[in-house]
């Protein structure tokens, strides 16, 4: 088999050191493919221990409602089922998995207390001897809600007298640093679209993306006799779900054991706190081992996506493709609560306006709460829906302008030394370079001139 | 109903379990057996990780009621290197990197082993039909099913240069 190595194209990059490379450019095995081959491997759910229960969620039938009573007596008469637990057995049952890095408030339940806030909630979990029995009983739970008013859309939400998502918010939108978005504000956008040749709008907009992992989420939390918890788990992040757990718990970080780091699968979607707590409740009431996973509906419909985004992005553009101007209002669903996005729409703001100089920038990024399935991390978000609504605006002026989709990236290419719009210099950039290459990969003509643009100057752009 | 007893012979051994009515095989070989090779990864028949060959047939395990097939010779990935000794298709994928996470790779394995079984030389479609329901959300697939024609061709030229004929067996074609 041919493998294309890696190299460092000195016809670009001359001052590069030498490749004398010991690893790079050879062949290594994966560490962990010998035992995939040979089926060896050990997922979390090839744990087997005795006497172990199973949990299953109730989950809420309602986008947004109040609850006025959970009656599990149903649930608890069926023969195997060892137990319901509510949100009146989670110790700490308010949480957000940021808190770790000091983002808060904390907003959201581990199991549903009072309110509902998105269809497929967890709302009552139910310990069994079996999966069957667990199933069967957790559809049995009888909740009565008094529904309430719901908004699926983000600007909808943002819309005053739209109904309050998230009331440990007071609003439907988080907030950084007293303000109701991330701003980014450099030069002045106004006077760059007022003198431009050309103004060009358009909006995108994205659905929520399931990272769909073969293996679905899911724990087996063993009691050891020590006292302690020993959780196998698919998580993709074991400290970070460890510490959380432990604050959900009300218990010291050591006396949880995570083993993990064999995933079936992840791509984001594996790193909220979703199943840990509640199997160690269990495991905790029970004093024996239990089984907490989604099946392939929950990981579809509850586990939580990529965020569906809207973007309007404008640009003042001049006749010879300069672009000296750019505003983008960006609005991410959240969905009902925050898990990781107040991060990502950080991430979003940080790249902007895409790997271009453009003087003058202005943009708000909204981190919007609705009545939809929170969303949360699953790979480059907060950037890889951006980037397909900035590179898409770029080919659409260039087709505006009749102009090389090519060639109006390497006017606007960031050189290094550019100042970008969060003051930051830029430094080993190598866009210009790239795309020469790609043009010349493909047998896309550029002119001299801008075969001969470089990342080291602004000379020729 | 009342359970019963489920013979079958699995990776060449003689195993009993008992199954209540509507156990399937997948929980057969995982939960009664402890052959956890075969993942359950939908439950619902979708995702081709719980596949394994019953009497040569990739079959999808989660969805076969074991009462149905008591006696059968059952196949699983742990059956496929017993002697320690990779196959050709467990040696291409681990050359070829045609694993990632490793969930699917089991599955399509089996998948694999089915078609060679049946089809010492096949086209890429014919790769390409039989791994059609196993899911990779890895890989692109692109790797496994390089991996899966150069197992073909690893076993051909092995079989040749032991003078055994190219086609094993012929009642699963």
């Amino acid at each position: 088999m041919n493998y294309r190595l890696a190299s460092i194209d000195k016809d670009y990059f001359a001052d590069q050191r030498d490749e004398r490379y010991s690893v790079i450019g050879s062949v290594v095995q994966r560490s962990d493919a010998f035992g995939h081959v040979t089926g060896r491997t050990e997922f979390f759910e090839d744990q087997a221990p005795a006497r172990m229960l199973h949990v299953k969620m109730h989950r809420s039938q309602r986008h947004h409602a109040r609850i006025r009573g959970i009656d599990v007596s149903a649930a608890e008469a069926v023969p195997g089922v060892v137990r319901a637990l509510t949100h009146a057995d989670i110790p700490n049952n308010l949480y957000t998995p940021l808190k770790l890095i000091g983002i808060g408030p904390d907003d959201e339940p581990i199991l549903a207390e009072g309110t509902v806030r998105y269809l497929g909630e967890p709302v009552c979990a139910v310990v069994a001897e079996t999966e069957a029995a667990a199933y069967d009983a957790a559809a049995r739970v009888a909740v009565s809600y008094e529904d309430l008013p719901a908004v699926f859309d983000v600007e909808e939400a943002l819309a005053p007298g739209a109904p309050v998502v998230n009331e440990y918010h007071g609003h439907n939108y988080f907030t950084y640093e007293g303000h109701h978005c991330r701003r980014l504000r450099f030069g002045d956008v106004d006077r760059a679209l007022a003198t431009a040749d050309h103004v060009f709008e358009w909006r995108y907009q994205s659905s929520p993306i399931e990272q769909a992992p073969a293996e679905t989420t899911g724990c087996i939390v063993v009691p050891q006799p020590d006292g302690r918890l020993r959780i196998h788990s698919d998580t993709q992040a074991c400290f970070f779900t460890l510490d959380n757990t432990a604050l959900i718990l009300n218990t010291p970080p050591g006396k949880l054991r995570i083993v993990g780091g064999t995933v079936g699968g992840g791509f984001g979607g594996k790193v909220d706190v979703a199943v840990e707590p509640v199997a160690c409740v269990a495991a905790m009431a029970t004093g024996r081992p239990v089984k907490y996973v989604y099946n392939r509906y929950e990981e579809m419909q509850v586990s939580s996506p990529r965020a569906a985004e809207r973007i309007y992005i404008k640009d003042a553009v001049m006749n010879d493709g300069r672009i000296t101007g750019r505003q983008i209002r960006f609005y991410a669903d959240a969905g009902a609560y925050s898990r990781h996005s107040p991060y990502a729409i950080t991430k979003s703001a940080a790249h902007m306006p895409g790997p271009y100089t453009i003087p003058n920038v202005w943009a708000d990024c909204h981190c919007v709460f609705t009545n939809r399935t929170p969303s949360s991390a699953m790979r480059g978000f907060g950037v890889t829906i951006l980037d397909f609504a900035l590179e898409s605006q770029m080919d659409r002026i260039a087709r505006a302008l009749g102009a090389d989709p090519l060639q109006l990236r390497l006017i606007n290419a960031y050189r290094d030394g550019d100042v970008k719009a969060h003051r930051k210099v830029a430094e080993g950039t190598a866009l210009v370079e790239v795309i020469q290459k790609a043009a010349e990969i493909v047998g896309h003509e550029l002119p001299e001139d801008f075969r001969r643009m470089s990342s080291a100057s602004r000379e020729g752009a | 109903m009342a359970s019963q007893v489920i013979a079958l012979v699995v990776n060449d051994e003689e195993r009993e379990f008992i199954a209540k009515p509507g156990t399937s095989l997948l929980s057969g070989l995982r939960d009664s057996l402890g052959l956890t090779a075969a993942k359950r990864g939908c439950a619902q028949g979708g995702c081709g990780a719980c596949t394994v060959l019953v009497d040569g047939k990739a079959v999808l395990s989660c969805l076969l009621a074991v009462e149905t097939i008591n006696g059968a010779t059952v196949r699983t990935l742990e059956g496929v290197a017993a002697d320690g000794q990779l196959d050709e298709v467990q040696s291409a994928f681990l050359d070829g990197f045609a694993t990632q996470c490793g969930f699917c790779t089991p599955g399509m394995i089996m998948a694999a082993e089915a078609l060679l079984d049946r089809n010492p030389d096949p086209g890429e479609d014919e790769v390409a039909e039989a791994i059609s329901g196993n899911h990779c959300r890895c890989t692109g697939y692109r790797p496994i099913m390089n991996a899966i024609v150069d197992a073909a061709r690893r076993r051909r030229e092995a079989r040749a240069a032991a003078g055994a004929p190219a086609r094993v067996s012929e009642e699963v074609a």
